[in-house]
């Protein structure tokens, strides 16, 4: 675990021991229709980090998530996601990549109407070729861990919105992902819900998960430990780490 | 180093599998009634068609078998026979025939004429002809009474009739002991036969004896039609065989058939319609394909938020396709199953209504379901490949 590759040279890029959960080597993405929506972007995000990705809507802070998210390939650069590049892999192989390594959260939770808490959250096991059992298991354990034990057997029009993040987000942890990608988890909450939520997430980071959580609120990011500021397709700033200027 | 585990994705197990896509339909129950109900459609109506089909040949063959297949007509041969009438003997002639039971005939009285009574005009007859009969006929062709009796050799000396089913019903005669207006003079009707579909011939005509037709009505005594009933091994060389025997003279001039044979082509020729109403079944199921095929590329493009979740959990693009696929096989199955159950209520209850004993060929359950699984994975298959197509991204952006 020493070895750090050194192919491009970024200035930003100091060496480290350990390999960075995330990194991102100048990568610019173009839409098809010819729309840059990243200009090479450079980025590390090193195991335990709770980093904010914050910007304006249009700078490119979904698009920086779909990418780091394998949910999509960079035009340009390179995205390495646990050490591996995210260009030269398959699908199947970038599926299983999110299976076991990625969890989602999103704006909108996502959660499949008709269907108990316990059920949406073990489907985050599906993929992952546990057995429905044992996922139903693990989910009940996770739905504990974000504090809605008494809420299993609810459908998710039963449950205050709050809540319904609550799900979501023992949905993208049931399987234990190394990182944690959050996308406005708290967009569509009131304050108090979207407090307790972020409140959720600093614990999941205290015990080990890394966590990015994509945001346009200056105010939830500045309580997180780290900020990288993205605005017209660059970031502008990284604190408490500095970007070297241009 | 870079530790590099081989990513290898998990497979998603059938019974999962089969979950997912139960799922997807029972999200939205109303349309996957409705969408059913058009395969569901096609395949009643081609189980029906079948079932029905299948129910009125059973029904048939059964009163074929109770007519009996061993009867042969000998007749005068339309194109050969006009100048060479059967001998008055011929019944007796061939009832010497190795095999044949039992023989009778009948003699077109060609001049007479049978009314309801003396004042309708000549000519309203109804195409009604006078047979004479030998006394043997009933028993020969199993002949059943429906009113009244048969001649009996007291009464044939008298001027008495037995009238076919059909010239009964023209004549509105209804019960023995009614009096008609053949040839020129009053003949007491003494009995009224039923049907007899294997000589439709004799449903339309009065019946005289033999002895009256000749006394009365000037009948030449030559026979215009033999029946025989032999014994059905040796058919084919009594029917070989009649020609001769029926007319020595001139064994060119008779020509033999099987009822039952014109029967049961008759029969086919009626079958023929139901290749038709197959054919339109086939088309309601492939409506109900189409059905199938635009519910899926609504659920498809309604889905899209939940199939960037799946690939967002992980799925590849091959198990959103197995998924699609599997869930069009699935609505489509359902639909053959409700319409096969459909189609089979349908052929009892009309094959009960018609007193047939109702048949349906399995094969025909079997096809059904397996042409519903083929409309299903037909029409589910560019859904779910589009579906799989889709760029994770790009699904999760809508809203």
């Amino acid at each position: 675990m020493t070895g750090t590759e050194e192919k491009t040279g970024t200035d930003e890029n100091t060496a480290a021991a350990a390999e960075p959960l995330v990194e991102l080597e100048r990568v610019t993405h173009v839409y098809p229709g010819g729309v840059q929506v990243l200009t090479e972007v450079s980025l590390r995000i090193e195991r335990g980090e709770l980093v904010a990705v914050v910007g304006p809507s249009g700078s490119g802070k979904s698009t920086l998530l779909n990418l780091i998210g394998t949910l999509d390939r960079p035009t340009h650069g390179v995205v390495r996601i646990a050490g591996h590049s995210v260009t030269q892999l398959p699908d199947q192989a970038l599926s299983a990549l999110r299976a076991t390594t990625i969890g989602f959260v999103f704006q909108h939770f996502f959660l499949a109407p008709g269907v108990t808490a316990l059920d949406n959250v073990a489907d985050g096991l599906l993929y992952s070729g546990t057995g429905r059992g044992r996922r139903r298991e693990r989910a009940e354990a996770a739905l504990r861990r974000v504090g809605l034990g008494h809420r299993i057997g609810h459908l998710p029009h039963q449950l205050s919105g709050g809540e319904r993040q609550r799900v979501a987000i023992a949905r993208a942890v049931v399987g234990e992902p190394r990182l944690l990608l959050a996308d406005e988890p708290t967009g569509a909450l009131d304050s108090v819900s979207g407090a307790s939520v972020v409140e959720l997430l600093r614990e999941l980071n205290a015990s080990g998960t890394t966590i990015a959580v994509i945001t346009h609120d200056q105010e939830l990011a500045a309580g997180l430990p780290r900020r990288i500021q993205v605005r017209d397709g660059g970031i502008v700033a990284d604190a408490p780490r500095a970007v070297a200027a241009r | 180093m870079r530790t590099s585990p081989r990513l290898k994705s998990a497979r998603l197990s059938p019974a999962d599998t089969f979950r997912v896509a139960g799922g997807g339909l029972r999200a939205r129950p109303l349309r996957v009634v409705l969408s059913a109900l058009g395969i569901a459609l096609g395949i009643a109506a081609m189980v029906c068609v079948v079932g029905i089909s299948a129910s009125s040949q059973k029904a048939f063959d059964e009163r074929l078998k109770a007519l009996g297949t061993n009867v042969l007509t000998v007749g005068t041969d339309s194109q050969f026979g006009s100048g060479a009438p059967m001998p008055r003997q011929a019944d007796a002639m061939v009832r010497r025939v190795e095999g044949v039971t039992d023989a009778a005939s009948t003699g077109e009285v060609k001049d007479a004429k049978v009314y309801r009574n003396d004042r309708i005009p000549a000519a309203e007859s109804n195409a009604i002809t006078v047979l004479s009969a030998s006394a043997d006929l009933p028993r020969t062709l199993g002949l059943k009474q429906a009113a009244g009796s048969w001649f009996d050799s007291g009464q044939a000396a008298y001027p008495t009739t037995v009238l076919g089913a059909d010239a009964a019903r023209r004549l509105g005669i209804h019960q023995a002991g009614d009096r008609v207006w053949l040839g020129e003079q009053w003949f007491t009707v003494i009995g009224i036969l039923a049907p007899a579909p294997l000589t439709p011939d004799l449903d339309n005509a009065a019946l005289v004896g033999r002895q009256t037709a000749e006394r009365d009505l000037g009948f030449d005594g030559h026979p215009t039609s033999v029946y025989v009933r032999v014994d059905e091994r040796f058919i084919d060389k009594i029917r070989e065989a009649l020609p001769r025997s029926a007319n020595p003279a001139a064994p060119n001039a008779v020509a033999v058939s099987r009822p039952s044979d014109a029967l049961a082509a008759k029969h086919a020729a009626e079958e023929t319609f139901t290749a038709l109403l197959l054919g339109l079944g086939a088309v309601s199921l492939l409506v109900g394909g189409v059905g199938v095929a635009n519910t899926m590329i609504i659920a498809v493009l309604e889905r899209r938020g939940e199939i960037g979740l799946r690939r967002a959990l992980g799925a590849t693009s091959a198990q959103i396709r197995t998924q699609f696929l599997t869930e069009s096989v699935l609505l489509s199955a359902l639909g053959g199953a409700g319409g096969t159950a459909l189609g089979i209520a349908g052929t009892l209850g009309y094959a009960l209504w018609q007193g047939w004993p109702p048949d349906i060929p399995a094969p025909v359950i079997a096809g059904g379901l397996a042409a519903t699984l083929m409309v299903g994975a037909t029409a589910g298959l560019w859904p779910a490949v589009r579906a799989s197509r889709m760029p994770p991204s790009h699904a999760l952006a809508s809203p």
